[in-house]
């Protein structure tokens, strides 16, 4: 059996497919906890979690925090209005702090690529990426492959199609080194303008035709739009981003007719997918949300660094 | 007295020297240059398989005094600069406040005789405040001494007053040190653009920012006839054009400084802070094109661009984080280590191009080499000599060297300023006399 000894999860990219597949597994065997009618296990019991959120955001947040709740663990929740980086604390100083409190893992969102990185190498505590800049977001590339394993039953050979604003998402990235190390082809598509440089180089099919990647995909991940790209002049409009690549079912008509939709969230409705594609029979966007808690007992169970004991008895 | 350094190989460019010499030394000057000089009652310094050079002049260093000096003081930049076996640094103005009026100029020159170690160089703002808007007093700046004018680090983005800047110079002979950026291709980038910032998420600068300024300045410096240095070239694409120009024989000259020779993006990859420099760190082609340029004579001159900041600073999130490394202090063992022992360049070429030809740029035309009535400012090193760069040995009063842990070789022994031993064997000495 595979083993877990990392301290920190940060990053897909520094993952072996035995790792990945081990959290995927791992994951399998929480998801039951939460259709008890009592959703909880002792498993971290004694344990403390801080989540450390620099961003807004909802359901990642939540998402943690259940997860934390359903293994035991206490759980308290910083957010950048409430903390003492407004006061000029450093982030080092405020993780210290916190680490002063005998925290055992900490969650982190923060808009700098690597903010998760650093205040893993400053504490001892575990740190878990739920997302750094436009870098990773480790967790929803896994609940994302968890979701496509799931209905699929398989991920070697599935076509998978990233759509949208690939240059900003730390989605599309952790998607794409996930992915590719479980033996799925990744292409991404979306406006040039929101394409990285060397995006290539990353192992993924590139276009710019919106039918090719939806033709051959099994799976369609549709990214949000930042709408203040466009005052960044990254594309004209709303309305031509949403002609050019959001998905409706007419553009669907090409697609393979067990396709997936996929969706991180939030949706902007209308923009990048349309209502009756987003809720439509495809779509399996409320199935990752329920994946994301299994994934993130899963995470938060390995980093604590008790793989070995039996996690739904104690 | 007399000072008399014996026995050392003595590397002198301009005079294309390369040979076993003794140097007597007279009054801060260079008395005589030869074989086996017997002097009776000189101080001898035996320099016996060591390499004699013309102390190191570095043409681009940040010194935060005034306004900055928890980041570097003029007399903590001096020891750094002493270490490093540089005889003479420039002061670049985005002092605060900046280098734009003789008074700065001044005080920069009265600070530097106190400290008394290294010759200090303040290089005039090209715009008031620099604000990229109106010329600031040249001509004054010009009599108060500065050695060239600038505006490092906030350029010029107005082609107007770019040119203005560039006729206006040449009535005083002096050289306009551009730092070629274009601000908005380059905006809240925070590293090179290409695969390694598609990895990391972070925004890019392309190659483009610099090189299309540094293509708008040679267009500029055609039309002018002026003097124009460009700093701190990190891409190939910058290269060729300055190739091109200087196939055309224009009077243009170039700098690199060595973390753009040794470094590629690659070193982003661990979110080190001590990374983040602009221009960025760009890639292994880049790098490539710089050391042939440097082979070639495209780049004239190696540079620090020593920019202090201090581990508070700089011990943040990459984004947050300000650009600048320091470099006086390692600048000669990066740069043998990288050129001379993988044979880019001969000793001979290194030493001219860290001290002849950048004194030659800045018209101090009595630094830089060793005939017989030039400034008595002479370096003693042992490429043999290996030291490891640690924050606790470094004089900078700022850390932040993506360099830390590195072995260098060709540690700076011996340095004597305007005649007077300012360091003996890799320690500051204060209280030595004049010879």
């Amino acid at each position: 059996m595979a083993e877990w000894n990392r301290k920190d999860l940060l990053g897909l990219k520094e993952l072996s497919r035995e790792e990945i597949l081990f959290i995927l597994d791992t994951a399998e065997s929480f998801r039951e906890v939460s259709t008890r009618p009592i959703k909880k296990v002792p498993a971290l019991r004694g344990k403390t979690v801080v989540n450390f959120f620099f961003e807004p955001s909802t359901r990642t947040r939540a998402s943690f925090e259940l997860a934390a709740k359903r293994l035991s663990a206490d759980i308290v929740n910083i957010s950048v209005n409430s903390s003492s980086m407004v006061k000029g604390e450093t982030l080092k100083d405020t993780a210290r702090n916190i680490e002063a409190m005998k925290v055992d893992i900490i969650v982190m969102r923060h808009s700098s690529s690597g903010a998760p990185h650093m205040l893993a190498k400053a504490v001892k505590s575990s740190v878990i990426n739920a997302g750094d800049g436009s870098h990773e977001h480790p967790t929803q590339a896994l609940l994302d492959i968890f979701t496509i394993r799931e209905k699929k039953g398989r991920l070697e050979g599935l076509n998978v199609s990233i759509i949208g604003d690939i240059a900003h998402s730390r989605v599309a990235r952790s998607n794409i080194w996930g992915l590719n190390k479980l033996g799925a082809n990744v292409t991404v598509c979306g406006p040039t303008t929101l394409m990285p440089q060397e995006v290539e180089k990353l192992g993924v099919r590139v276009t710019n035709k919106l039918k090719e990647a939806i033709e051959e995909a099994d799976v369609l991940n549709i990214l949000r739009v930042q709408l203040e790209r466009q005052s960044e002049n990254l594309f004209p409009s709303i309305r031509e981003y949403t002609n050019e690549f959001g998905i409706d079912s007419e553009k669907l008509k090409y697609a393979k007719k067990d396709i997936l939709i996929m969706h991180p969230g939030p949706i902007n409705r209308g923009i990048e997918l349309t209502p009756d594609v987003a809720d439509g029979p495809y779509s399996v966007i409320l199935d990752q949300v329920t994946n994301g808690i299994a994934v993130r007992m899963a995470v938060l169970y390995l980093v604590s660094g008790r793989p070995e004991s039996d996690e739904t008895s104690d | 007295m007399k000072l008399l350094i014996k026995k050392g190989r003595v590397i002198d460019p301009k005079n294309e020297i390369d040979e076993h010499l003794d140097i007597l030394i007279e009054k801060g000057k260079v008395l005589e240059v030869r074989k086996s000089i017997k002097e009776n009652g000189a101080r001898i310094i035996d320099a016996e398989g060591k390499i004699v050079s013309p102390a190191l002049v570095d043409m681009h260093t940040h010194i935060r005094e005034p306004g900055r000096e928890d980041e570097e003081t003029i007399l903590t930049g001096s020891r750094s600069a002493t270490k490093g076996g540089f005889g003479s640094i420039t002061v670049m103005p985005n002092t605060q406040p900046p280098i734009d009026n003789q008074g700065v100029a001044e005080f920069i020159y009265s600070e530097a005789r106190k400290v008394d170690l290294v010759n200090l160089y303040p290089v005039g703002a090209i715009t008031k405040g620099l604000g990229g808007k109106e010329l600031s007093e040249i001509g004054a700046l010009a009599k108060s001494g500065v050695v060239a004018i600038s505006d490092d680090g906030m350029p010029v983005m107005n082609s107007h007053i770019m040119r203005r800047v560039l006729e206006y110079s040449k009535m005083y002979g002096i050289v306009v040190i551009s730092h070629c950026e274009d601000l908005e291709l380059s905006a809240k980038g925070v590293m090179n653009e290409g695969y390694i910032s598609t990895v990391l998420g972070f925004k890019g600068m392309p190659n483009e920012s610099e090189s299309i300024m540094v293509s708008r300045d040679i267009h500029l410096a055609r039309l002018t006839g002026a003097r124009l240095h460009i700093a701190h070239v990190s891409t190939r694409e910058s290269i060729n054009l300055i190739r091109e120009a200087k196939e055309e024989n224009l009077n243009i000259t170039a700098e690199t400084c060595p973390h753009y020779f040794t470094l590629s993006d690659e070193a982003v990859l661990n979110f080190d802070t001590n990374t983040k420099v602009k221009p960025p760190l760009r890639t292994k082609d880049d790098i490539q094109a710089i050391k042939e340029a440097l082979k070639d004579g495209t780049i004239d001159a190696i540079s620090t661009d020593h920019a202090p900041h201090t581990e508070a600073e700089k011990d943040v999130e990459y984004d947050l984080a300000p650009f600048g490394i320091i470099g006086l202090e390692t600048a000669l063992g990066i740069s043998y280590m990288e050129l001379v022992k993988t044979g880019f360049l001969s000793l001979i070429g290194l030493i001219r191009k860290m001290s002849y030809i950048p004194a030659m740029i800045l018209n101090l035309h009595n630094k830089g080499h060793l005939s017989v009535g030039a400034d008595a400012d002479i370096l003693i090193f042992n490429p043999a000599v290996n030291w490891e760069v640690k924050k606790d040995i470094l004089e900078s009063k700022s850390k932040n060297t993506p360099f830390l842990g590195w072995t260098l070789p060709a540690k700076p022994l011996d340095l004597i300023v305007g005649g007077r031993v300012i360091m003996k064997e890799g320690k500051i000495t204060r209280n030595e006399r004049n010879y």
